[in-house]
């Protein structure tokens, strides 16, 4: 291959690389519980028709980044993005076996699940310092959003300087207040949903081409 | 012998003089014999994080369950807000650490009650 044509496929390339619309990874954030797979899966079974893992009332049933490639979002309109979906572990500062006790596993496989849980949150932890960059950060909205790990986690992708869109989970439950969440985090977009019902979660889509696109 | 927890109150001067694995460091090591620590001044985002990572490997079943973290909200997010213009058209990120800093053992200290200005827990001894 002469040197014109090598320089010629170079500079190409660097120029694709260079006007390519970049598809986001984008990581869905939380505490344990939140619903995270559970939004995930309806994302990318409405777009895509495939699922990205088990749901339970088990908290960290999720306990290592599960990530589906390529899912494009479009509206009426036209208007598309394409994102790679990362579904975390939930986040938290304490894990005891104990806990899964309560649930009736047995105590040598809650120690298991346990040693899992933790290597997954700090598995969560390393993908939002070097691989994340967008996040939908997941809330339970019959919860207190006050948590310290919430507090933590969005000073964390704020220094980071990543777009996050907060969803304000289980709107379909009687105790769901998403009014707390927004006056929690006035300074992000606060989207109410019910990932389970599906209810809003267009709005979502449309926040999610407006914001990752 | 008196039967208690030990409490240990870090002056920000120093903490200013570690570096953030060595202030990690410091802190679990504490916080893993059962003692409460109190930070004058708390961690930055990024020290958070790495707290909470280096905390994930440290749990051990029947030992180390993790750690309670209560803090102020940040002055930065105040900061944040007033970037203006050519903070936010450059990125401005303005971070700095966070306010006074409670860190204890989860197994053995709660909180009961945390407001803008107040942070009320309770801590029992092993």
């Amino acid at each position: 291959m002469s040197f014109f044509i090598r320089t010629k496929k170079r500079f190409k390339k660097i120029i694709g690389r260079l006007f390519k619309k970049k598809q986001m990874r984008i990581g869905i954030y939380g505490p344990p519980n939140a619903g995270k797979t559970t939004l995930s899966n309806r994302i990318v079974r409405d777009w895509t028709g495939d699922a990205v893992g088990p749901v339970s009332e088990i908290p960290h049933e999720t306990r290592r980044a599960r990530r589906k490639d390529g899912v494009t979002i479009s509206d009426e309109n036209g208007n598309a993005v394409t994102i790679d979906i990362v579904d975390t572990p939930g986040v938290t500062t304490k894990i005891d076996y104990k806990e899964f006790l309560e649930y009736g596993i047995e105590s040598e496989e809650a120690v298991v699940r346990a040693r899992e849980a933790t290597e997954g949150v700090a598995e969560a932890m390393h993908w939002l310092r070097e691989d994340i960059e967008g996040v939908i950060y997941m809330l339970d909205s019959t919860q207190d959003p006050f948590m310290q790990v919430n507090i933590m986690l969005i000073g964390i992708i704020e220094s980071r300087g990543l777009p996050v869109i907060i969803v304000a989970n289980k709107n379909d439950l009687p105790d769901a207040s998403s009014t707390r969440i927004k006056s929690a985090f006035p300074q992000h977009p606060v989207i109410s949903i019910s990932g389970l019902e599906g209810n809003n979660v267009e709005e979502l889509y449309e926040k999610m081409i407006d914001f990752f696109g | 012998m008196i039967q208690g927890v030990q409490i240990d109150l870090i002056s920000s001067e120093r903490l200013e003089n570690l570096t953030s694995l060595e202030k990690i460091r410091m802190i679990l090591e504490k916080v893993i014999d059962g003692n409460v620590v109190v930070l004058e001044k708390g961690l930055t985002p990024d020290e958070q994080s790495l707290l909470i990572e280096t905390t994930m490997r440290e749990i051990k079943p029947d030992g180390f369950a993790g750690i309670e973290m209560e803090t102020y909200s940040s002055e930065s997010e105040t900061h944040q807000k007033s970037g203006g213009l050519f903070g936010g058209l450059f990125g401005k990120k303005e971070h700095t650490s966070g306010r006074m800093t409670v860190i204890g053992p989860a197994n053995q200290m709660k909180t009961l009650k945390k407001d803008k200005n107040l942070i009320s827990t309770w801590v029992s001894s092993r």
